[in-house]
Protein backbone atom coordinates (compact mmCIF):
# COMPACT_ATOMS: atom_id res chain seq x y z
CA UNK A 1 0.00 0.00 0.00
CA UNK A 2 1.06 3.30 -0.50
CA UNK A 3 0.17 6.52 0.85
CA UNK A 4 1.25 9.88 0.66
CA UNK A 5 0.38 12.57 3.72
CA UNK A 6 0.34 16.02 2.91
CA UNK A 7 2.75 15.99 -0.33
CA UNK A 8 3.96 19.13 -1.53
CA UNK A 9 6.66 19.87 -4.06
CA UNK A 10 8.36 23.32 -4.87
CA UNK A 11 10.55 24.40 -7.16
CA UNK A 12 11.50 28.18 -8.70
CA UNK A 13 10.72 29.36 -11.94
CA UNK A 14 12.74 32.45 -12.90
CA UNK A 15 13.65 32.90 -9.27
CA UNK A 16 9.80 32.78 -8.50
CA UNK A 17 8.77 29.89 -6.11
CA UNK A 18 6.25 28.01 -7.52
CA UNK A 19 4.24 24.88 -6.21
CA UNK A 20 4.12 22.15 -8.66
CA UNK A 21 2.41 19.66 -6.44
CA UNK A 22 -0.16 20.98 -3.58
CA UNK A 23 -0.59 19.48 -0.22
CA UNK A 24 -2.16 16.02 -1.72
CA UNK A 25 -2.60 13.09 0.27
CA UNK A 26 -3.42 9.72 -1.39
CA UNK A 27 -4.12 6.08 -0.49
CA UNK A 28 -3.72 3.57 -3.26
CA UNK A 29 -4.30 -0.05 -1.78
CA UNK A 30 -2.46 -2.64 -3.29
CA UNK A 31 -3.19 -4.78 -6.42
CA UNK A 32 -4.85 -1.67 -7.63
CA UNK A 33 -4.71 0.08 -10.85
CA UNK A 34 -4.89 3.59 -10.45
CA UNK A 35 -5.10 6.34 -13.88
CA UNK A 36 -3.53 9.66 -12.84
CA UNK A 37 -5.19 12.23 -15.66
CA UNK A 38 -5.40 15.73 -15.94
CA UNK A 39 -4.54 19.10 -18.30
CA UNK A 40 -0.53 18.75 -18.71
CA UNK A 41 1.38 21.09 -16.13
CA UNK A 42 -0.85 20.27 -13.52
CA UNK A 43 1.56 18.26 -11.88
CA UNK A 44 1.40 14.58 -12.81
CA UNK A 45 4.67 13.54 -13.43
CA UNK A 46 6.01 15.19 -10.72
CA UNK A 47 4.17 13.29 -8.15
CA UNK A 48 5.35 9.51 -10.07
CA UNK A 49 8.95 11.30 -9.34
CA UNK A 50 8.18 11.88 -6.40
CA UNK A 51 6.66 8.46 -5.43
CA UNK A 52 10.28 6.78 -7.06
CA UNK A 53 12.16 9.55 -5.11
CA UNK A 54 13.68 11.38 -8.42
CA UNK A 55 12.07 14.35 -7.16
CA UNK A 56 12.38 15.15 -3.54
CA UNK A 57 9.12 16.50 -1.71
CA UNK A 58 9.74 19.84 0.25
CA UNK A 59 6.64 18.72 2.36
CA UNK A 60 4.85 15.51 3.57
CA UNK A 61 5.80 11.70 4.48
CA UNK A 62 5.68 8.81 1.79
CA UNK A 63 4.88 5.38 3.44
CA UNK A 64 5.23 2.56 1.45
CA UNK A 65 4.14 -0.77 2.99
CA UNK A 66 4.13 0.66 6.22
CA UNK A 67 7.63 1.90 5.87
CA UNK A 68 8.20 5.38 5.96
CA UNK A 69 10.27 6.29 2.48
CA UNK A 70 10.65 10.04 2.48
CA UNK A 71 13.79 10.33 3.10
CA UNK A 72 15.15 7.00 0.73
CA UNK A 73 16.74 8.24 -2.27
CA UNK A 74 16.24 5.97 -5.65
CA UNK A 75 17.77 3.12 -5.42
CA UNK A 76 16.71 2.56 -1.77
CA UNK A 77 13.01 2.74 -3.16
CA UNK A 78 14.00 0.65 -6.28
CA UNK A 79 15.02 -2.11 -4.11
CA UNK A 80 11.91 -2.04 -2.26
CA UNK A 81 10.04 -2.54 -5.30
CA UNK A 82 9.33 0.57 -6.91
CA UNK A 83 9.59 0.41 -10.91
CA UNK A 84 9.26 3.53 -13.13
CA UNK A 85 9.01 3.82 -16.65
CA UNK A 86 9.77 7.10 -17.83
CA UNK A 87 8.13 9.24 -20.28
CA UNK A 88 10.70 10.20 -23.07
CA UNK A 89 13.63 6.78 -22.21
CA UNK A 90 17.37 7.89 -22.05
CA UNK A 91 19.88 6.56 -24.83
CA UNK A 92 23.10 4.49 -23.56
CA UNK A 93 25.85 4.65 -25.93
CA UNK A 94 27.36 1.10 -25.53
CA UNK A 95 24.62 -1.09 -23.37
CA UNK A 96 23.01 -3.30 -25.12
CA UNK A 97 19.17 -3.75 -24.92
CA UNK A 98 20.06 -7.11 -23.23
CA UNK A 99 22.24 -5.55 -20.64
CA UNK A 100 19.65 -3.01 -19.69
CA UNK A 101 17.31 -6.08 -19.29
CA UNK A 102 19.72 -7.73 -17.04
CA UNK A 103 20.68 -4.85 -14.70
CA UNK A 104 16.36 -4.41 -14.45
CA UNK A 105 16.36 -7.91 -13.61
CA UNK A 106 18.82 -7.95 -11.12
CA UNK A 107 20.42 -10.96 -11.86
CA UNK A 108 21.96 -13.14 -14.76
CA UNK A 109 18.85 -13.95 -16.92
CA UNK A 110 18.89 -16.02 -19.69
CA UNK A 111 18.62 -14.52 -23.21
CA UNK A 112 15.35 -16.42 -23.22
CA UNK A 113 14.21 -14.72 -20.54
CA UNK A 114 14.68 -11.44 -21.71
CA UNK A 115 13.70 -12.07 -25.54
CA UNK A 116 10.22 -13.31 -23.50
CA UNK A 117 9.99 -9.39 -22.13
CA UNK A 118 10.79 -7.86 -25.72
CA UNK A 119 8.18 -9.90 -27.09
CA UNK A 120 5.88 -8.55 -24.69
CA UNK A 121 6.55 -5.28 -25.94
CA UNK A 122 5.82 -6.48 -29.45
CA UNK A 123 9.19 -6.58 -30.32
CA UNK A 124 11.24 -9.24 -32.08
CA UNK A 125 13.46 -10.50 -29.69
CA UNK A 126 16.08 -11.76 -32.14
CA UNK A 127 16.30 -8.19 -33.99
CA UNK A 128 16.49 -6.25 -30.51
CA UNK A 129 18.37 -8.47 -27.96
CA UNK A 130 21.93 -7.18 -28.83
CA UNK A 131 21.00 -3.35 -30.27
CA UNK A 132 22.55 -0.34 -28.80
CA UNK A 133 20.18 1.39 -26.81
CA UNK A 134 21.25 4.31 -28.73
CA UNK A 135 20.34 7.06 -31.39
CA UNK A 136 19.79 4.15 -34.06
CA UNK A 137 16.20 3.31 -32.42
CA UNK A 138 13.30 5.21 -32.85
CA UNK A 139 11.40 6.67 -30.10
CA UNK A 140 8.44 4.30 -30.06
CA UNK A 141 10.81 1.47 -29.93
CA UNK A 142 12.80 3.15 -26.88
CA UNK A 143 9.85 3.31 -25.37
CA UNK A 144 8.70 -0.08 -25.35
CA UNK A 145 12.13 -1.03 -24.20
CA UNK A 146 11.63 1.35 -21.17
CA UNK A 147 8.24 -0.38 -20.56
CA UNK A 148 10.30 -4.16 -20.81
CA UNK A 149 12.79 -2.75 -18.42
CA UNK A 150 9.85 -2.44 -15.81
CA UNK A 151 8.28 -5.98 -17.20
CA UNK A 152 12.05 -7.59 -16.09
CA UNK A 153 12.28 -6.26 -12.63
CA UNK A 154 10.23 -8.07 -9.65
CA UNK A 155 8.64 -4.68 -8.30
CA UNK A 156 5.52 -4.24 -5.87
CA UNK A 157 4.94 -0.86 -7.47
CA UNK A 158 5.15 0.30 -10.70
CA UNK A 159 4.50 3.99 -12.27
CA UNK A 160 4.50 4.28 -15.69
CA UNK A 161 4.68 8.28 -17.04
CA UNK A 162 2.58 8.44 -20.33
CA UNK A 163 3.13 4.92 -21.44
CA UNK A 164 0.97 5.51 -24.20
CA UNK A 165 3.48 8.33 -26.05
CA UNK A 166 4.99 7.63 -28.88
CA UNK A 167 4.13 4.53 -29.34
CA UNK A 168 1.52 5.17 -31.93
CA UNK A 169 2.13 2.97 -34.67
CA UNK A 170 1.44 0.01 -31.60
CA UNK A 171 -2.02 -0.87 -31.07
CA UNK A 172 -3.14 0.03 -27.63
CA UNK A 173 -4.71 -3.03 -27.30
CA UNK A 174 -0.96 -4.32 -26.42
CA UNK A 175 -0.45 -1.48 -23.70
CA UNK A 176 -3.51 -2.82 -21.80
CA UNK A 177 -3.01 -6.24 -22.51
CA UNK A 178 0.48 -5.77 -20.54
CA UNK A 179 -1.08 -3.70 -17.96
CA UNK A 180 -4.39 -6.41 -17.80
CA UNK A 181 -1.42 -8.95 -17.41
CA UNK A 182 0.76 -7.60 -14.96
CA UNK A 183 -2.04 -7.16 -12.61
CA UNK A 184 -3.20 -11.27 -13.38
CA UNK A 185 0.17 -12.31 -12.14
CA UNK A 186 0.93 -14.33 -9.18
CA UNK A 187 2.11 -11.70 -6.77
CA UNK A 188 0.08 -9.01 -8.44
CA UNK A 189 1.24 -5.56 -8.28
CA UNK A 190 -0.03 -2.06 -7.96
CA UNK A 191 0.22 -0.35 -11.27
CA UNK A 192 -0.08 3.47 -11.54
CA UNK A 193 -0.19 5.17 -14.85
CA UNK A 194 -0.44 8.75 -15.75
CA UNK A 195 -2.23 8.75 -19.02
CA UNK A 196 -4.64 10.99 -21.07
CA UNK A 197 -6.26 7.86 -22.99
CA UNK A 198 -9.49 6.77 -22.86
CA UNK A 199 -8.36 3.21 -23.36
CA UNK A 200 -5.95 3.49 -20.33
CA UNK A 201 -8.42 5.02 -18.26
CA UNK A 202 -10.90 2.83 -19.36
CA UNK A 203 -9.00 -0.25 -17.74
CA UNK A 204 -8.64 1.49 -14.22
CA UNK A 205 -10.14 0.34 -11.04
CA UNK A 206 -9.81 4.33 -9.66
CA UNK A 207 -8.87 7.67 -11.66
CA UNK A 208 -7.11 10.65 -9.96
CA UNK A 209 -7.44 14.20 -11.73
CA UNK A 210 -5.01 16.30 -10.79
CA UNK A 211 -4.66 19.71 -11.85
CA UNK A 212 -2.38 23.38 -10.83
CA UNK A 213 -0.96 20.44 -8.34
CA UNK A 214 -3.85 19.37 -6.58
CA UNK A 215 -6.99 16.56 -7.03
CA UNK A 216 -9.69 17.44 -8.14
CA UNK A 217 -11.63 14.64 -8.74
CA UNK A 218 -10.59 11.19 -7.29
CA UNK A 219 -13.20 8.11 -7.07
CA UNK A 220 -13.64 4.68 -9.42
CA UNK A 221 -13.71 4.54 -12.82
CA UNK A 222 -17.42 4.18 -12.61
CA UNK A 223 -17.63 7.42 -11.06
CA UNK A 224 -15.14 9.32 -13.48
CA UNK A 225 -15.16 8.11 -16.38
CA UNK A 226 -18.61 8.73 -17.89
CA UNK A 227 -17.30 12.80 -17.70
CA UNK A 228 -14.59 11.63 -20.40
CA UNK A 229 -16.95 9.71 -22.33
CA UNK A 230 -18.10 10.56 -25.48
CA UNK A 231 -14.93 13.27 -26.01
CA UNK A 232 -12.05 13.24 -28.20
CA UNK A 233 -9.14 13.83 -25.90
CA UNK A 234 -9.86 13.24 -21.98
CA UNK A 235 -7.61 15.99 -21.76
CA UNK A 236 -10.00 18.42 -22.84
CA UNK A 237 -12.44 17.20 -20.42
CA UNK A 238 -10.06 17.45 -17.53
CA UNK A 239 -9.04 20.79 -18.38
CA UNK A 240 -13.06 21.59 -18.53
CA UNK A 241 -13.16 20.18 -14.48
CA UNK A 242 -10.02 22.18 -13.45
CA UNK A 243 -11.69 25.44 -15.25
CA UNK A 244 -14.92 25.01 -13.74
CA UNK A 245 -13.83 23.66 -10.25
CA UNK A 246 -10.58 25.59 -10.23
CA UNK A 247 -8.60 23.19 -8.52
CA UNK A 248 -10.74 23.79 -5.01
CA UNK A 249 -11.13 20.17 -4.95
CA UNK A 250 -9.10 18.62 -2.18
CA UNK B 1 53.54 -24.90 -21.17
CA UNK B 2 54.77 -21.38 -20.50
CA UNK B 3 57.67 -20.85 -18.16
CA UNK B 4 56.26 -17.82 -16.66
CA UNK B 5 54.85 -16.89 -13.19
CA UNK B 6 51.51 -16.26 -11.94
CA UNK B 7 52.01 -12.50 -12.50
CA UNK B 8 53.14 -12.54 -16.10
CA UNK B 9 50.34 -14.90 -16.52
CA UNK B 10 47.79 -13.12 -15.24
CA UNK B 11 48.95 -10.37 -17.76
CA UNK B 12 48.66 -12.22 -20.31
CA UNK B 13 45.60 -13.25 -19.58
CA UNK B 14 43.91 -9.38 -19.59
CA UNK B 15 46.31 -8.55 -22.95
CA UNK B 16 45.48 -11.58 -24.93
CA UNK B 17 43.05 -13.37 -22.59
CA UNK B 18 44.95 -16.58 -22.93
CA UNK B 19 45.82 -18.75 -20.35
CA UNK B 20 48.23 -20.95 -22.27
CA UNK B 21 50.21 -21.46 -26.03
CA UNK B 22 47.22 -21.03 -28.41
CA UNK B 23 46.54 -22.47 -31.66
CA UNK B 24 48.67 -21.21 -34.74
CA UNK B 25 51.66 -18.76 -34.31
CA UNK B 26 53.04 -17.14 -32.00
CA UNK B 27 55.61 -15.41 -29.68
CA UNK B 28 55.53 -14.84 -26.02
CA UNK B 29 58.10 -12.58 -24.72
CA UNK B 30 58.41 -12.09 -20.77
CA UNK B 31 60.78 -9.14 -19.26
CA UNK B 32 62.64 -8.72 -22.41
CA UNK B 33 63.16 -12.26 -23.56
CA UNK B 34 61.54 -14.79 -25.55
CA UNK B 35 59.80 -17.46 -23.85
CA UNK B 36 57.58 -19.30 -26.36
CA UNK B 37 57.87 -19.58 -30.19
CA UNK B 38 56.09 -21.12 -32.60
CA UNK B 39 55.79 -20.89 -36.73
CA UNK B 40 53.33 -22.47 -38.83
CA UNK B 41 53.36 -24.19 -42.31
CA UNK B 42 52.17 -20.58 -43.27
CA UNK B 43 53.30 -17.75 -40.89
CA UNK B 44 56.95 -17.89 -39.89
CA UNK B 45 57.94 -15.96 -37.14
CA UNK B 46 61.88 -14.82 -37.22
CA UNK B 47 64.32 -13.16 -34.71
CA UNK B 48 65.66 -9.83 -36.37
CA UNK B 49 69.36 -10.24 -37.36
CA UNK B 50 69.45 -6.10 -36.05
CA UNK B 51 67.75 -4.44 -33.16
CA UNK B 52 65.68 -6.42 -31.20
CA UNK B 53 62.31 -7.93 -32.39
CA UNK B 54 60.66 -9.95 -34.90
CA UNK B 55 59.90 -10.21 -38.08
CA UNK B 56 56.33 -12.21 -38.98
CA UNK B 57 56.01 -13.58 -42.56
CA UNK B 58 52.26 -14.60 -43.49
CA UNK B 59 52.28 -16.25 -47.14
CA UNK B 60 50.28 -15.52 -49.77
CA UNK B 61 46.44 -16.95 -49.23
CA UNK B 62 46.91 -17.64 -45.77
CA UNK B 63 43.16 -18.33 -44.75
CA UNK B 64 41.50 -18.29 -41.05
CA UNK B 65 44.88 -18.55 -39.11
CA UNK B 66 46.47 -16.00 -36.28
CA UNK B 67 49.39 -14.79 -34.75
CA UNK B 68 49.76 -14.23 -31.19
CA UNK B 69 52.69 -11.78 -29.99
CA UNK B 70 52.06 -11.09 -26.10
CA UNK B 71 54.13 -9.04 -23.89
CA UNK B 72 54.57 -9.18 -20.36
CA UNK B 73 56.75 -7.13 -18.15
CA UNK B 74 56.93 -7.76 -14.69
CA UNK B 75 60.54 -6.53 -13.55
CA UNK B 76 60.60 -3.24 -12.41
CA UNK B 77 62.96 -0.77 -13.96
CA UNK B 78 63.01 -2.65 -17.42
CA UNK B 79 62.61 -0.42 -20.28
CA UNK B 80 63.05 -1.45 -23.97
CA UNK B 81 62.05 -0.56 -27.54
CA UNK B 82 61.30 -3.87 -30.15
CA UNK B 83 60.57 -3.85 -33.53
CA UNK B 84 57.67 -6.24 -34.89
CA UNK B 85 57.58 -6.02 -38.55
CA UNK B 86 54.24 -7.97 -40.17
CA UNK B 87 54.85 -8.78 -43.63
CA UNK B 88 51.32 -10.11 -45.04
CA UNK B 89 50.98 -11.50 -48.26
CA UNK B 90 48.59 -11.63 -50.88
CA UNK B 91 44.43 -12.51 -50.19
CA UNK B 92 45.02 -13.62 -47.08
CA UNK B 93 42.27 -13.35 -43.90
CA UNK B 94 44.38 -13.08 -40.75
CA UNK B 95 44.29 -12.53 -37.04
CA UNK B 96 47.11 -10.68 -35.43
CA UNK B 97 46.73 -10.33 -31.11
CA UNK B 98 48.85 -8.14 -29.46
CA UNK B 99 49.11 -6.25 -27.01
CA UNK B 100 51.71 -5.08 -23.71
CA UNK B 101 50.98 -5.55 -19.64
CA UNK B 102 53.35 -4.13 -17.16
CA UNK B 103 53.22 -5.18 -13.96
CA UNK B 104 55.08 -2.64 -11.48
CA UNK B 105 55.62 -3.45 -7.71
CA UNK B 106 59.07 -1.34 -7.46
CA UNK B 107 60.30 2.55 -7.50
CA UNK B 108 61.44 2.34 -10.97
CA UNK B 109 59.97 3.27 -14.27
CA UNK B 110 58.96 0.41 -16.28
CA UNK B 111 58.47 0.85 -20.17
CA UNK B 112 57.48 -0.75 -23.26
CA UNK B 113 58.09 0.49 -26.63
CA UNK B 114 56.48 -1.38 -29.51
CA UNK B 115 56.74 -0.54 -33.12
CA UNK B 116 54.69 -2.20 -35.12
CA UNK B 117 54.71 -1.91 -38.99
CA UNK B 118 52.57 -3.64 -41.19
CA UNK B 119 52.38 -4.60 -44.50
CA UNK B 120 49.67 -5.84 -45.76
CA UNK B 121 49.09 -7.36 -49.66
CA UNK B 122 46.85 -6.89 -52.03
CA UNK B 123 43.09 -7.98 -51.54
CA UNK B 124 44.47 -9.47 -47.92
CA UNK B 125 41.92 -9.24 -44.94
CA UNK B 126 43.58 -8.52 -41.37
CA UNK B 127 41.89 -8.16 -37.90
CA UNK B 128 44.65 -6.94 -35.33
CA UNK B 129 43.82 -6.74 -31.56
CA UNK B 130 45.79 -4.87 -29.24
CA UNK B 131 45.25 -4.63 -25.62
CA UNK B 132 47.51 -2.53 -22.41
CA UNK B 133 47.08 -3.48 -19.11
CA UNK B 134 49.01 -2.01 -16.08
CA UNK B 135 49.07 -3.32 -12.57
CA UNK B 136 51.09 -3.04 -9.61
CA UNK B 137 51.34 -1.09 -6.78
CA UNK B 138 54.64 0.25 -6.92
CA UNK B 139 56.12 4.05 -6.84
CA UNK B 140 57.70 3.40 -10.28
CA UNK B 141 55.42 4.20 -13.52
CA UNK B 142 54.12 1.70 -16.14
CA UNK B 143 54.72 3.45 -19.67
CA UNK B 144 54.25 2.14 -23.19
CA UNK B 145 54.55 4.37 -25.99
CA UNK B 146 53.33 2.06 -29.36
CA UNK B 147 54.06 3.79 -32.54
CA UNK B 148 52.00 1.32 -35.38
CA UNK B 149 52.52 1.93 -38.87
CA UNK B 150 49.98 0.44 -41.42
CA UNK B 151 51.07 -0.03 -45.25
CA UNK B 152 48.03 -1.67 -47.03
CA UNK B 153 48.30 -2.14 -51.07
CA UNK B 154 45.30 -2.06 -53.23
CA UNK B 155 42.25 -3.84 -52.00
CA UNK B 156 43.01 -5.01 -49.01
CA UNK B 157 41.31 -4.52 -45.32
CA UNK B 158 42.52 -3.46 -42.11
CA UNK B 159 40.02 -3.71 -38.47
CA UNK B 160 42.19 -2.28 -35.70
CA UNK B 161 41.03 -2.96 -32.03
CA UNK B 162 43.37 -0.48 -30.00
CA UNK B 163 42.38 -0.80 -26.18
CA UNK B 164 44.25 0.54 -22.95
CA UNK B 165 41.47 0.72 -20.16
CA UNK B 166 43.67 -0.01 -17.22
CA UNK B 167 46.66 1.05 -15.74
CA UNK B 168 48.80 2.26 -17.84
CA UNK B 169 50.86 5.51 -16.01
CA UNK B 170 51.86 7.03 -19.29
CA UNK B 171 51.31 6.94 -22.82
CA UNK B 172 52.29 8.06 -26.22
CA UNK B 173 50.67 5.96 -28.93
CA UNK B 174 51.19 6.78 -32.66
CA UNK B 175 49.29 5.10 -35.50
CA UNK B 176 49.96 6.03 -39.04
CA UNK B 177 48.40 4.65 -42.14
CA UNK B 178 49.01 5.01 -46.17
CA UNK B 179 46.18 3.10 -48.19
CA UNK B 180 46.14 2.51 -51.83
CA UNK B 181 43.47 2.36 -53.87
CA UNK B 182 40.22 0.24 -52.54
CA UNK B 183 42.15 0.13 -49.09
CA UNK B 184 39.74 0.08 -46.20
CA UNK B 185 40.91 0.58 -42.68
CA UNK B 186 38.58 0.52 -39.53
CA UNK B 187 39.77 1.73 -35.84
CA UNK B 188 37.94 1.16 -33.08
CA UNK B 189 39.91 2.63 -30.03
CA UNK B 190 39.15 2.10 -26.58
CA UNK B 191 40.84 4.06 -23.74
CA UNK B 192 40.53 4.85 -20.18
CA UNK B 193 42.33 7.06 -17.72
CA UNK B 194 42.63 7.25 -14.21
CA UNK B 195 45.08 8.63 -10.91
CA UNK B 196 47.05 11.01 -12.34
CA UNK B 197 47.60 9.26 -15.72
CA UNK B 198 48.17 10.83 -19.23
CA UNK B 199 47.70 9.57 -22.76
CA UNK B 200 48.19 10.87 -25.95
CA UNK B 201 47.03 9.45 -28.64
CA UNK B 202 47.58 10.62 -32.50
CA UNK B 203 46.61 9.40 -35.87
CA UNK B 204 47.43 10.24 -39.02
CA UNK B 205 45.78 8.53 -42.10
CA UNK B 206 46.68 8.87 -45.50
CA UNK B 207 43.91 8.01 -48.10
CA UNK B 208 46.21 7.75 -51.22
CA UNK B 209 44.18 5.67 -53.92
CA UNK B 210 41.16 6.05 -55.44
CA UNK B 211 38.89 4.39 -53.36
CA UNK B 212 40.20 4.03 -50.23
CA UNK B 213 38.38 4.10 -47.11
CA UNK B 214 38.99 4.87 -43.57
CA UNK B 215 36.72 4.84 -40.42
CA UNK B 216 38.86 6.32 -37.17
CA UNK B 217 36.41 5.98 -34.19
CA UNK B 218 37.71 6.42 -30.40
CA UNK B 219 35.92 6.17 -27.35
CA UNK B 220 37.31 7.20 -23.99
CA UNK B 221 36.65 8.03 -20.64
CA UNK B 222 38.74 10.56 -18.54
CA UNK B 223 38.35 9.93 -14.35
CA UNK B 224 39.95 11.67 -11.13
CA UNK B 225 43.13 13.88 -12.33
CA UNK B 226 44.28 12.20 -16.02
CA UNK B 227 44.21 14.28 -18.83
CA UNK B 228 44.02 12.67 -22.39
CA UNK B 229 44.99 14.51 -25.53
CA UNK B 230 43.32 12.18 -28.79
CA UNK B 231 44.40 14.41 -32.06
CA UNK B 232 43.02 12.27 -34.91
CA UNK B 233 43.48 13.49 -38.60
CA UNK B 234 42.68 11.52 -42.20
CA UNK B 235 44.22 13.32 -45.61
CA UNK B 236 42.52 12.64 -48.59
CA UNK B 237 44.47 12.86 -51.42
CA UNK B 238 42.43 10.73 -53.96
CA UNK B 239 39.01 10.18 -54.63
CA UNK B 240 37.98 8.47 -51.14
CA UNK B 241 35.96 8.60 -48.27
CA UNK B 242 37.15 9.19 -43.93
CA UNK B 243 35.32 9.29 -41.05
CA UNK B 244 37.05 10.32 -37.78
CA UNK B 245 35.33 10.27 -34.70
CA UNK B 246 36.14 11.22 -30.55
CA UNK B 247 33.71 10.46 -28.09
CA UNK B 248 34.65 10.94 -25.06
CA UNK B 249 33.03 10.61 -21.23
CA UNK B 250 34.46 13.04 -18.28
CA UNK B 251 34.42 12.36 -14.95
CA UNK B 252 36.35 14.51 -12.15
CA UNK B 253 38.47 16.36 -12.71
CA UNK B 254 39.63 14.81 -15.70
CA UNK B 255 40.55 16.77 -18.78
CA UNK B 256 40.30 15.90 -22.42
CA UNK B 257 41.59 17.83 -25.32
CA UNK B 258 40.16 16.56 -29.08
CA UNK B 259 41.81 17.29 -31.97
CA UNK B 260 39.95 15.77 -34.78
CA UNK B 261 40.92 17.05 -38.18
CA UNK B 262 40.65 16.45 -41.93
CA UNK B 263 43.25 17.29 -44.42
CA UNK B 264 41.91 17.31 -48.23
CA UNK B 265 44.04 17.49 -51.40
CA UNK B 266 41.63 16.36 -54.09
CA UNK B 267 38.25 17.23 -54.87
CA UNK B 268 36.34 14.07 -54.84
CA UNK B 269 37.68 13.41 -50.93
CA UNK B 270 34.54 13.03 -48.79
CA UNK B 271 35.48 13.56 -45.42
CA UNK B 272 33.83 14.09 -42.03
CA UNK B 273 35.06 14.22 -38.48
CA UNK B 274 33.10 14.98 -35.15
CA UNK B 275 33.94 15.30 -31.34
CA UNK B 276 31.78 15.48 -28.33
CA UNK B 277 32.89 15.13 -24.91
CA UNK B 278 30.84 15.31 -21.73
CA UNK B 279 30.14 13.90 -18.33
CA UNK B 280 27.86 11.06 -18.15
CA UNK B 281 23.79 12.01 -18.66
CA UNK B 282 22.14 12.93 -15.42
CA UNK B 283 18.90 10.73 -16.79
CA UNK B 284 21.21 8.09 -17.86
CA UNK B 285 21.91 7.73 -13.48
CA UNK B 286 18.84 8.19 -12.60
CA UNK B 287 16.81 6.03 -14.99
CA UNK B 288 19.89 2.82 -13.71
CA UNK B 289 18.88 3.89 -10.57
CA UNK B 290 14.96 3.46 -10.59
CA UNK B 291 15.98 -0.05 -11.44
CA UNK B 292 17.94 -0.75 -8.70
CA UNK B 293 21.83 0.05 -9.08
CA UNK B 294 23.58 2.65 -6.95
CA UNK B 295 24.92 6.12 -8.07
CA UNK B 296 28.43 4.55 -8.34
CA UNK B 297 27.14 0.83 -10.14
CA UNK B 298 24.86 3.28 -12.50
CA UNK B 299 28.34 4.56 -13.46
CA UNK B 300 30.64 1.50 -13.99
CA UNK B 301 28.15 0.21 -16.02
CA UNK B 302 27.45 3.05 -18.22
CA UNK B 303 31.48 3.61 -18.37
CA UNK B 304 31.79 -0.66 -19.14
CA UNK B 305 29.10 -0.37 -21.79
CA UNK B 306 31.13 2.73 -23.37
CA UNK B 307 34.15 1.14 -23.78
CA UNK B 308 32.73 -2.55 -24.69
Amino acid sequence: MLELENISFGAENDGKPVEIVRDISLTIPDNKFVVITGPNGGGKSTLAKLIAGIEKNTAGRIIFNGEDITDKNITERARLGIGFAFQQPVRFKGLTVLDLLRIAAGKPIKIAAACEYLSEVGLCAKDYINREVNASLSGGELKRIEIATVLARDIKLALFDEPEAGIDLWSFSNLVRIFENMRKAENGRTIVVISHQERILNIADEIIVLADGQIVKQGTKDEILPGIIGTKYATDVCRKIAETEGGNHA
Amino acid sequence: MLKMDPIQLNLLKEVAELHDVPEGAYNFRANGQSVGRSSTANIEITTKTEGSGIDIRIKDNTKNESVHIPVVLSESGLKETVYNDFYVGENCDVLIVAGCGIDNCGQQDSEHDGIHRFYVGKNSRVRYVEKHYGSGDGSGKRILDPQTEVYMDEGSTMEMEMVQIKGVDSTHRTTIGELKANAKLVVHERLMTHGEQSAYSVYKIDLNGEGSSADVVSRSVARDSSYQKLDMCIVGSAPCSGHTECDSIIMDNGRILAVPSLEVNNVDAQLVHEAAIGKIAGEQLVKLMTLGLTEAEAEEQIINGFLK
